[in-house]
């Protein structure tokens, strides 16, 4: 068993860490008082090759895995929740289907100037009546000719705004046993019939882009469907198990900012004459945070090593996710209790903290799902 | 243009210096490439980007040097020497310009770049130690350069002043703070710079013997700084206390 980075990984965490400090840190508080989508810094990191990190050179892509990708994602998710998830889903939800499904046009044609950072990308699956439950999409595509018409409405659809290509679940028939087929198609964002709103004035991720589709007679040629037909609903939970492995990176990086922040204020800060780290009921809150974080870095990286090995990852995935972001949520909480009052305030940041990873306890699959997800693993 | 670095793998800016046995100890700190010859590989780069030809970044130093290396490889240096010195005993400056130098022997340079001092010894000796022996001319403390018709024009640091220099290549300088911005190695540089050649070398490979390149200084001490004592607030009449103070500086600080 080797635990080692590779130099790549090592690089990459470095050079991302050296980007997110100095580029990213400094414009946090405003990102998330001001709810602003820094879409300036979304475009260096297309210039650095983040956006396009597990894709082939062929398609503009970096050529990296999975495990570099979460170390990138847990290094912005560090400094910025709202940033974090803007770019793993970018990757992880726009870019990734693409990838996987596509055919060799439809890669070279969406995929590449998503790679090379040129635009973004959002996947609409969750509607207002299908969250969770997402067999129960409404959406309809229909063939008329040689074109699918498309009528529905999604919701809370990450950088919906900035996106110049949606992928879009819709109902396309129904298989032989009268079950509903449920298909991605891919849509440019300025079809004729597609409305983007930006309706939402969120609890925390505030800085990331949150959209509603509304999909109004919205014709694309038939060539747009992505992927098998038959087997949409199968290759969208891919694509979020894939998700979820950068979901789980993200508060990973959540999880690391809170106890870096604890662990120095607790050093600095004098109560009963002693510094805050010399009280055992606060050592004791620093050294479980300590040890779910690593025990979470170890899950989340095995997910990705699977993923990158092509073995089986989904109940790894799902552990990975469920195990990193409720550490994500607990480390942040306990990061405010050690700074008490100033912990509340929202210039000592880990309040922020808390509010972003609580988006992550929910968005690609509910705490409640993943333990459904790994129920089912286990053969109930 | 045949364009090259000297690079050092130096001590983290961030980390503590932790002194132990008369030795700095280097347990569990974090290295980086020294933050002078980020500049200097930074700037190879733009020449060549402009100029064309080739980047070539040089290490005198242990194994663990070659990530550093990558590290350069990746921002965009075509190919990396890594020159093993860990078989030599007692160390110094003018061992890395000796065997710099011996590196050198065959090469055609037409601009070598490094850092102005590194950030750990701070001698800034390296740089010029090597030009005299290559007998070519130096200019540290850059802040610009512009190279036409092999002929370089230099703006240096004097002290906070500027100098504007001429001069014919080859030359070697030695970069200051100020002189460009590096740039983050990008991703696919970085899964690149795996493919780009890195050669190991022993000093044999050099043609010197170990004794040949031994430092000419000893080391008789290491030590940190006295801990800052706490100061003392005189009380009193301003005149009083400047009384006081003149006494003091001469009875207890014997500094007048
Ligand atoms: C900021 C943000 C960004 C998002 N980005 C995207 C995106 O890019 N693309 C996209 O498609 N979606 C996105 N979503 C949607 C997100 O994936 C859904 O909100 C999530 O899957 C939950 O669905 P729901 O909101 O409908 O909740 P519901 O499904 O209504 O769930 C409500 C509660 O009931 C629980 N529950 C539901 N069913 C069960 C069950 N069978 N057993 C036990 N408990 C159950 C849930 O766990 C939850 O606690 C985003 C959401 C947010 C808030």
């Amino acid at each position: 068993m080797d635990f080692e980075l590779s130099k790549e990984q090592e690089m990459t965490r470095r050079m991302v860490r050296a980007f997110a400090e100095n580029k990213i840190k400094p414009r946090t508080l405003d990102i998330d008082k001001k709810a602003q989508f820094p879409k300036d810094l979304f475009d260096e990191m297309g210039a650095l090759g983040l956006l396009g990190l597990p894709f082939p050179e062929k398609y503009g892509g970096s050529d990296g895995d999975t495990l570099t990708y979460a170390i990138a994602v847990e290094e912005i998710g560090r400094v910025c929740g709202s940033t974090g998830l803007s770019y793993a889903a970018a990757v992880s939800l726009g870019a990734s289907p693409i990838y996987y499904f596509g055919t060799e046009e439809q890669k070279q044609q969406f995929l590449t100037p998503l790679a090379k950072g040129e635009t973004l990308g959002a996947f609409g699956l969750t509607e207002p009546n299908a969250g969770s439950d997402a067999g129960g999409t409404q959406t309809t595509a229909k063939l008329e000719g040689n074109d699918y018409i498309i009528n529905g409405e999604k919701c809370f659809i990450t950088n919906a705004n900035y996106a110049s290509i949606l992928t879009v679940t819709a109902v396309t028939g129904k298989d032989a046993r009268g079950k509903n087929m449920i298909s991605a198609l891919l849509v440019p964002a300025d079809t004729p019939g597609v409305t983007i709103r930006n309706a939402y004035d969120k609890m925390g991720v505030r800085g990331s882009d949150t959209g509603e589709i509304f999909l109004d007679n919205v014709r694309v040629p038939k060539e747009n469907l992505l992927g098998d037909p038959e087997k949409g609903f199968k290759q969208f939970l891919y694509t979020l198990d894939g998700g979820r492995i950068s979901i789980a990176a993200l508060g990973l990086g959540i999880a690391q900012a809170s106890l870096e922040r604890a662990l120095a204020y607790a050093k600095e800060r004098k109560q009963f004459g002693h510094p805050l780290s010399t009280f055992q009921a606060i050592q004791f809150k620093l050294a479980d945070m300590a040890m779910e974080i690593e025990l979470a870095r170890n899950m989340v990286y095995k997910a990705a090593w699977l993923k990158d090995q092509k073995k089986p990852f989904t109940k790894e995935s799902a552990f990975a996710k469920l195990f990193a972001t409720e550490t994500a949520f607990r480390a942040a909480n306990q990061a405010i209790q050690i700074h008490g009052g100033n912990g509340y305030m929202r210039e000592y940041e880990v309040e922020r903290y808390l509010r972003d990873a609580k988006l992550l306890e929910i968005g690609e699959g509910t705490s409640e799902v993943q333990r459904l997800v790994i129920a089912r693993q286990l053969g109930c | 243009m045949n364009i090259f670095v000297l690079m050092k793998r130096t001590f983290d800016t961030e980390e503590k210096i932790v002194v132990e046995n008369s030795r700095v100890s280097d347990d569990g700190v974090e290295f980086i490439i020294n933050p002078y010859d980020e500049f200097a590989i930074e700037e190879a780069i733009k020449l060549k980007e402009e100029h064309g030809g080739e980047v070539t970044v040089v290490t005198v130093g242990e194994e663990e040097a070659e990530k550093e290396l990558r590290t350069a490889l990746a921002m965009g240096a075509d190919k990396a020497y890594l020159i093993n010195n860990e078989d030599v005993e007692n160390y110094d400056q003018s061992s890395t310009s000796e065997i710099l130098a011996a590196f050198f022997k065959d090469k055609e340079v037409d601009i070598i770049l490094g850092g102005n001092v590194s950030n750990d010894n701070g001698t800034g000796q390296v740089g010029p130690r090597l030009a005299e022996k290559l007998a070519i001319p130096y200019v540290t403390t850059i802040v610009g350069l512009e190279i036409s018709d092999r002929k370089a024009t230099i703006e240096r640091d004097v002290e906070g002043d500027q100098e504007t220099v001429e001069v014919e290549l080859p030359v070697l300088v030695t970069a200051q703070q100020g002189l460009n911005e590096p740039r983050y190695p990008s991703l696919p540089g970085i899964m690149k710079a795996k493919k780009k050649p890195l050669e190991v070398l022993e000093l044999d490979d050099l043609d010197l013997d170990e004794d040949e390149v031994e430092g000419l200084t000893e080391t008789v001490d290491v030590f940190l700084p006295p801990e800052k004592q706490a100061g003392r607030i005189l009380e009193g009449e301003v005149e009083e206390q400047v009384a006081e103070l003149v006494k003091l500086l001469r009875t207890e600080a014997k500094v007048i």
